[in-house]
Parts: structure tokens; C-alpha cells; sequence
């Protein structure tokens, strides 16, 4: 399973990618591989306002439904319009395919989340 | 949980092994659509020893069974296969099964996994006549070799001459190396292909000799969930979503199967009722509109009002569509009709569809 350094990471198994006030969010190889083939994906819209915990989207594999958490709040200012045709991406290029971007001003909030080596050792305990 | 005798050839594979029903099954190896799409172009091969077995002998075997299930096996040859329904009196459905007619006071009924006891359960109690049942699921393991290349495939590892195992029939003591089987040519995938029984302790060698004759064809293991795609795709019903004890087989178009002018059978009241009075309930395809995926027991809808659920919804990995099989009002089931699907709280638009979804490739 790859972890990439640099990340975020979740208890839900989703990446965020900090890039200034910009968060990038994605789901993890962990999750993609639990998922299995994915087969839909469920964006937010750009300027959708939303607070940590809320549900970001849904991802769908053949057999399962699982929602994409943000841990960050803030405005939607960019989505990844490609997973629409383009789902299996996730699967392929977990830490490429990123769901939607949120500019947040709340840095604390990153405070609570992850660093690679913690989110391995989480994925651990989680098998 | 319960194993079957190849759980170790799963594992070995690295199957991705969950709890179906209580048994350690694997739901896909590499993935649901390479292996769909294997069976679809090539072949796949499954365990699907979790099935069970029961054997129904003796004189009164044909007017038991008869009595038990919905379909009429008296017009079965030896060496036949019938799929049939088996009801309550009510018309709901106890299981769906196979029969194969091994001779005039010797059957074997292969029912679902989940239901085996309480099948076994429903012979006892209903038991008359000279007849002894057993129910044998333990002792049987069974795999389906299901797509296009599964004759060539299954053609090289015995001299049994396949060609002769017709559609929905069955031969007894085709030999492997190793291991004598039951074969039959049968599936759930709407492919051609062949389900074969043999015991346990023979099944690994068998799976293994399968896979190495099958490498050069194209053959790969194939898990549960490209097992429930396929036979979405051709509209075989699966018990407890398109069939249940809530609904009968008239409901879910499985008429066919329902002989009702034969003699009496458990249901037979019920379902005679049915068809007299009208089917309130259909079972109907239909495809998504609006993006989404259907699932299981979502809501349908037209113009506000439920009128239905689905039973099964999926990505469909042939067609590359969103469908549903749907259970709705009678009125409302008409070919082209627009219906909406409730999903996380937001109807979504679609439109009913001929089913099977998938013309299924019998070699008949």
C-alpha cells in the first residue's frame, strides 16, 4: 500500500494536499483498494460552503458506496470535473485524483489531522 | 466461518476473502470488471461450493418434488436439468433451485447457500410417500467454468465428449485425473459453460488442472461480485432481491417456470389467485437518466408517489450503463415509462428498459 509523504491524512482515509490556503482532497490508496473497481463519483459545486465533518461527495465501487469527508472548512473554489468520466482514476492515480479543492482559513483544523507516518501506523491497526 | 475446500487457493490467489452468508468466499481476486469481462470474452472460473445439495430417492421421489416446487419435472428425461421456484402457500417464495434428474427415484436439488437449512427443513416437514431425502452439502464441493472458451477449456482435461452435455442437461462419472465429477451444462452468468460437482477433497486438484488448461485461453479466478454483475447483466434472479417470501415468482416475471395446470403444489392456490385477479407488481429494467447508481431497495418513484423498489442496481461493466431491476406497480410498468429513483434523498430520472439487459449466449 502507498502512503505519499507531504499529505494529510484522515481517520476516513481521505488525503488533503495544502498548497498556501488551498486544500486538495482525495481518497488514500488504502481506501481505493477496500473499494475496489470505482465506478462513480459524486462532486460538490463550486462555492458550496462546507464545515469539517461534513460529507464532501460520494465515491461508488461496483459493490460499494462510501462518502468522501472534509476535515477542513471552507468554499469549494475548484472541482476534478475528469473523475467524472473518468472514476477508475482513483484506483489508477489515488494521490493525482483529487476530488474537489477547498480554500479554508482556519489553519488549526490541519492541526487534527495525520501525517504520513501516523496514517501508516493507522492503516495498521485498521487491518 | 464456514471455508470451502479451496480456501487455500484463495488465499493463494489473493482473493479479497469476506463473510457471504457465513462462508469465507472471496468477492473478487483482481477486480469485479477484468473478471466480468473475462467471463464475458473468455472464461472465469468460480467456487461456488457454498451451494447446497440435497438428494431426494425412492419411488414417490418424482410426486414429492412435484409437490414442492412450481415448475413440472414430470416432462423431465434423465439426465435433465429444471430450474425452478419452490413456494409457500402463499405464493412467496421458500428458495429457487436447481433439479437434476439422475434417474426416475434419484435426484439432486441444489439450492441457495443462505437458505440450505431452512430448505432442508421445509423437506422434512413436507415429507410423503416412499421417499428419503439427505441433505449432502458437505459433501460436494462445486465449480462453475462459465464464458465462451469454458467447452475448449474444460475439453482438455477429460475425454468425456462435452459437445454431447446439452443445454440445461447433465452427465454422471466424467472422469478428471484424480477425481470423477457430475457435470452439468449450467451457469449463472448467461454465458455458456458448465457447473461441476465432485467431492471436497478432489476439488483443489481439479481447480488447479483448470486454471493451468484454462492460462492459454484466457481463464482467471472469479469472485462473488463480478458472480452478481453477471447475472444482473441476464436477469437471473437472485433470492432474498428479486425473489423472497414477499414476492412470488409471477411477480418477478418467472411465469415460465409456473406450471399451473399441473397437479396440486404448495402455492399453487395462491398464485392461481394471483394471475386470475392481475399481478399488481412487475418486475421491470429500467436505466438511470440522471447520473447515479441504483442499489438495492432504493425507492421508486412517479410523480410523488412510491410505487416500488429497486431489487438490484449497478454499473452494468458490458453495457457501461447505470441499470436497475425494479419491482413497481403494475400500471406503471409499461416499456418506456419514466420512472425516478430516490438515491441519498434526490429522485433521479429513468426509463424503463427491456430486460435481460444482456441476450444470453447459450450454446442450445
Amino acid at each position: 500500500m502507498e502512503i505519499e509523504k507531504g499529505l494529510k491524512y484522515t481517520k476516513e482515509h481521505e488525503w488533503i494536499r495544502v498548497e498556501g490556503n488551498k486544500a486538495y482532497i482525495g481518497i488514500t490508496d488504502y481506501a481505493q483498494r477496500h473499494l475496489g473497481d470505482i465506478v462513480f463519483v459524486e462532486l460538490p459545486e463550486v462555492d458550496d460552503e462546507f464545515n469539517a465533518g461534513d460529507t464532501l461527495g460520494t465515491v461508488e465501487s461496483v459493490k460499494a458506496v462510501s462518502d468522501v469527508y472534509t476535515q477542513i472548512s471552507g468554499q469549494v473554489v475548484e472541482i476534478n470535473e475528469e473523475l467524472l468520466d473518468n472514476p477508475g482514476m482513483m484506483n489508477k492515480e489515488p494521490y493525482e485524483s483529487w476530488l474537489a479543492c477547498i480554500e479554508f482559513t482556519d489553519t488549526s483544523e490541519l492541526d487534527q489531522l495525520m501525517d504520513a507516518e501516523d496514517y501508516k501506523k493507522f492503516c495498521t491497526e485498521e487491518d | 466461518m464456514k471455508k470451502t475446500p479451496l480456501y487455500d487457493k484463495h488465499i493463494e490467489l489473493k482473493g479479497r476473502v469476506i463473510d457471504f452468508g457465513g462462508w469465507a468466499l472471496p468477492v473478487e481476486y483482481t477486480g469485479i470488471l477484468a473478471e466480468h469481462e473475462a467471463v464475458r470474452t473468455t472464461a472465469g472460473l468460480f467456487d461456488v461450493s457454498h451451494m447446497g445439495e440435497v438428494t431426494v430417492k425412492g419411488k414417490d421421489a418424482e410426486k414429492y418434488i412435484q409437490k414442492l416446487v412450481t415448475n413440472d419435472i414430470s416432462t423431465m428425461a434423465d439426465g435433465q436439468v429444471y430450474y425452478s421456484p419452490m413456494c409457500y402457500p402463499n405464493g412467496g417464495v421458500v428458495d429457487d433451485l436447481l433439479v437434476y434428474k439422475l434417474g426416475q427415484e434419484d435426484y439432486l436439488l441444489v439450492i441457495n447457500a443462505a437458505n440450505t437449512d431452512k430448505d432442508y427443513r421445509w423437506f422434512l416437514d413436507h415429507l410423503e410417500g416412499e421417499v428419503e431425502i439427505d441433505n449432502v452439502s458437505d459433501q460436494y464441493a462445486q465449480l462453475a467454468l462459465q464464458g465462451p472458451k469454458a467447452e475448449t477449456i474444460l475439453q482438455k482435461i477429460t475425454d468425456t465428449n462435452l459437445n454431447e452435455i446439452a443445454f440445461f442437461h447433465l452427465k454422471t462419472g466424467v472422469r478428471f485425473k484424480g477425481s470423477t465429477a457430475l457435470v452439468s451444462r449450467t451457469g449463472y452468468t448467461g454465458e455458456d459453460g458448465f457447473e461441476i460437482y465432485l467431492a471436497p477433497e478432489d476439488a483443489p486438484l481439479l481447480w488447479d488442472m483448470l486454471l493451468e488448461a484454462g492460462k492459454s485461453e484466457g481463464l482467471v479466478p472469479v469472485g462473488l461480485g463480478a458472480r452478481d454483475t453477471l447475472r444482473f447483466e441476464a436477469a437471473l434472479p437472485l433470492y432474498g432481491q428479486e425473489i423472497s417470501q414477499d414476492i412470488s415468482p409471477l411477480e418477478a416475471g418467472l411465469g415460465f417456470f409456473v406450471k399451473l395446470d399441473k397437479e396440486d403444489f404448495i402455492g399453487k392456490d395462491a398464485l392461481l389467485k394471483q394471475k386470475e385477479e392481475g399481478i399488481a407488481r412487475k418486475l421491470v429494467g429500467f436505466e438511470m437518466i440522471d447520473r447515479g447508481i441504483p442499489r438495492s431497495h432504493y425507492d421508486v418513484k412517479k410523480e410523488g408517489k412510491t410505487i416500488g423498489f429497486v431489487t438490484t442496481g449497478s454499473f452494468s461493466p458490458t453495457l457501461k450503463r447505470n441499470i436497475g431491476l425494479a419491482l413497481i406497480d403494475e400500471k406503471y410498468a409499461q416499456l418506456g415509462g419514466k420512472i425516478e429513483i430516490i438515491i441519498r434523498g434526490k429522485n433521479l430520472k429513468a426509463d424503463i428498459i427491456k430486460k435481460p439487459f444482456y441476450q444470453k449466449k447459450y450454446k442450445k
